[in-house]
């Protein structure tokens, strides 16, 4: 057992250090630059640390799979407080997609300016009557000569209203069954026939849109797979959304914040940190994230190590979201006064409250996670869904 | 980072797993805590025929010379099927001499606790939740005089390593009188011990020896937790699997399916916090007290839950004396209170992390 990286993974994590001392903070000190940061990225992804999964030939690094390595990266660019690898949904659901599925011409054009950032993406999938029964989505598209025409509604599509475009789940075959008829398509949000709506969130921000199609179009060969693959083609997708490492980092963040908001704010005439209470529910959260690191480093070796993480991997989406909502519920309790005012000092907790619920819905809700629990998990009989076999 | 077990280590489990599915049957252990009178004998004898005991002390005492990470792994598997042997408290006691004793100390006393010739156990408790050597008032002179409280299978033990003011002292069967507790939990019985005057060979006065230990004892009930809540998950699942209601297995309810995946939830992710914790303890030592700690008092309030849960899961029939459910419960109550609540642990771990 070796929780260390060992000497080749440090001398790496050495060379990444290196490599950012070198470029980051930029020369004139000014972080916020954007020119600068896109410098930087650029440099990454030359030097092999961003991008590691995407061909030479459309912009990427093109490095072996090595998780211990992109863990190591992660690790460095946190702690200089560079800027780390942009994680949108186009670069993290859409160009795997386009490795896997996409023809050589949709990778020619799109996943290039997707990595530099120069094209934004907005997911749609979710429809008002398609949420978890995702598949029940009703946004149709017509083939009409060299176009897709398309019509319907998506919504949850998280800043549709800065996307250049987006990749959609349509119903192309309504006479299919329910699985069997939808197509995934990449759409210019840019067009007439598109209407998109922030909507305004409990926090009073706007991340996520209603797009409205009418008549909108696209062209034939702008669909990724064949007609009727839409579904088969997302569960990979999805795959990639729920199996991702970054929960990890921001729960870490969210508890050193959670430790300094504790030192800070004050109960009964001394530091909340000092009342047994708070202490207690401190040491008990520190725990649980605790469990879910070293749980993850299992996971990671036993992959290395071409060995199946078995249960826990089901459970890493829940466990994070269960953290976070510890974090935040504590965080409400010291907040106290604070908790009722927009205006005070301790406005970012109010938000980070807030969306610490978002957790539980996006991106598949907690209840759907723990029927993944329990049906992959723990081999309990799957219930019948209508419209299945 | 290789953050996994080695092959030997997998083969070690395989092979205790193995030997506990034969004899350490459930109705075996029924038989026990229904006899009431102690552990199972036969089957100490066959963990300590497998080397057990020895496992972390140095080879040329007997021992394997391995790892407190080996020995947790033996913790979790006891845990698992509820072992009713004299674990704990054997090798905490010789844990405890090859920590802190003098080298004539440990020859004598170590061979024989790895022979299991001899049976060995530790006296930590004191009453009114103090367990922890800053809490410890019996003191050890010449001679030692006093109390210590919920000391396992203080009947039975040749040999009893004693908590005291002055570090740890050992003391030789014949020189305290043993109170049987009623036990909650039959499968690792409890006595109260008063010593007058007793004869005592005082250990090395080591302080980190002595809060090495208490670490050792933290992560070892925190494995056998593990072991514990797994089962307790196993069960609930296995009966949701086979029990029908309404024409269809229990188990295709989303209510039970999402009491069992909370269930799962709660305890499974607790498995790295327990290696982590005796990973820190064989190479980490200035962070082991406080992942102890924190596994100590993660685990064991999992376990306890998990093991309400699971009676929940089964219904009636898991709230009866024939069933296996109340012997996880029981043994969680132990593993939740002994050394110590969580919300001390908790509180220790916050002096540890500085805060």
């Amino acid at each position: 057992m070796e929780l260390g990286f060992g000497a080749a993974y440090e001398a790496f994590r050495a060379e990444v250090r290196t490599f950012i001392a070198a470029h980051w903070p930029p020369a004139d000190g000014n972080v916020k630059d954007p020119a600068a940061i896109r410098a930087f990225r650029d440099a990454c992804t030359a030097q092999g640390y961003y991008a590691r999964a995407v061909p030479r030939r459309y912009g990427g690094s093109e490095q072996p799979a090595d998780i211990v390595k992109a863990e190591i990266i992660r690790e460095e660019i946190r702690r200089a407080d560079a800027p780390a690898e942009v994680r949108d949904g186009g670069i993290t659901l859409l160009i795997p997609t386009l490795l896997e599925w996409g023809t050589e011409a949709q990778r020619q054009r799109f996943i290039s300016p997707t990595l530099k950032g120069d094209y934004r993406w907005a997911q749609g999938f979710s429809e008002p009557g398609a949420g978890s029964d995702l598949a029940s989505l009703r946004t149709r598209a017509v083939l009409v000569d060299d176009h897709w025409v398309i019509n319907g509604q998506k919504i949850w599509s998280s800043y549709a209203h800065r996307a250049h475009y987006m990749f959609a789940l349509v119903r192309t075959e309504p006479e299919a069954p329910k699985h069997e008829g939808i197509s995934y398509l990449l759409i210019d949000l840019r067009q007439p026939g598109v209407t998109i709506r922030p909507l305004r969130q409990m926090t009073d921000q706007s991340e996520f849109c209603e797009v409205f199609f009418d008549d909108a179009r696209t062209p034939a060969d702008w669909i990724v797979g064949g007609r009727g693959q839409g579904w088969r083609i997302t569960r990979t997708t999805l795959k990639h959304e729920r199996g991702s490492l970054s929960g990890l980092s921001w729960t870490d963040s969210m508890l050193r914040g959670l430790i300094r908001l504790a030192r800070e704010m004050r109960r009964d005439g001394q530091p909340a940190i000092d009342h047994p209470t708070i202490r207690a529910e401190l040491a008990a959260i520190e725990a649980q994230s605790m469990a879910l690191t070293y749980s993850t480093y299992r996971a990671i070796s036993m992959t290395v190590h071409g060995q199946e993480p078995g249960l826990f991997s089901t459970m890493a989406k829940i466990a994070s979201t269960d953290l976070a909502q510890r974090i935040a519920k504590l965080a409400r309790d010291l907040l106290a006064d604070d908790l009722l005012v927009m205006d005070g000092p301790q406005r970012k907790w109010i938000d980070r409250f807030m969306i610490s619920l978002s957790m539980s819905i996006a991106g598949g809700t907690s209840n759907i996670q723990r029927n993944i629990i329990a049906e992959r998990g723990l081999g309990l009989p799957r219930e019948q869904r209508a419209g299945e076999a | 980072m290789n953050f996994l077990l080695s092959d030997e280590q997998v083969m070690v489990t395989d092979t205790l797993r193995s030997l506990l599915r034969d004899a350490c049957d459930p109705r075996q252990v029924h038989d026990i805590i229904d006899r009431h009178d102690g552990f199972d004998a036969e089957l100490w004898q066959r963990l300590v025929d497998l080397g057990v005991p020895g496992l972390m002390l140095p080879a040329e005492m007997g021992g394997a010379g391995l790892e407190m990470i080996d020995l947790a792994l033996v913790a979790e598997l006891l845990g698992e099927f509820a072992a009713p042997v004299p674990f704990l408290g054997h090798v905490l006691c010789g844990l405890g001499i090859r920590l802190c004793g003098t080298p004539d100390q440990q020859a004598r006393w170590l061979p024989a606790l790895v022979s299991g010739s001899i049976l060995g156990t530790v006296a930590l408790g004191e009453g009114e939740e103090c367990w922890l050597p800053d809490e410890w008032q019996v003191t050890a002179g010449d001679r030692l005089s006093g109390g210590k409280r919920l000391v396992p299978n203080a009947m039975a033990a040749d040999l009893m390593l004693v908590g005291t003011r002055q570090g740890l002292a050992l003391v030789e069967k014949g020189n305290w009188t043993a109170r049987r507790r009623e036990g909650v939990d039959r499968t690792r019985s409890l006595e109260d011990v008063t010593f007058h005057e007793a004869s005592v060979a005082l250990l090395d006065r080591v302080p980190e020896g002595v809060t090495r230990l208490i670490d050792a004892a933290a992560i070892l009930l925190a494995a056998d937790a593990f072991g514990g809540a797994s089962r307790c998950v196993a069960l609930a699942t296995d009966y949701a699997k086979l029990r029908e209601q309404f024409g269809q297995p229990i188990g295709s309810f989303q209510g039970l399916k999402h009491q069992l995946a909370n269930m799962a939830l709660s305890v499974e992710p607790g498995r790295g916090l327990y290696w982590y914790a005796a990973h820190t303890w064989d190479a980490l030592p200035g962070k082991a007290g406080h992942a102890a700690a924190q596994a100590k008092a993660h685990l064991c309030d999992a376990y306890l839950q998990a093991a309400r849960d699971m009676v929940e899961a089964f219904g009636g029939i898991g709230f009866t004396w024939e069933h296996d459910a109340h012997i996880y419960l029981k043994r969680a109550m132990f593993d939740w209170a002994w050394l110590g609540s969580p919300v001390r642990h908790r509180l220790r771990a916050a002096q540890l992390a500085g805060w």
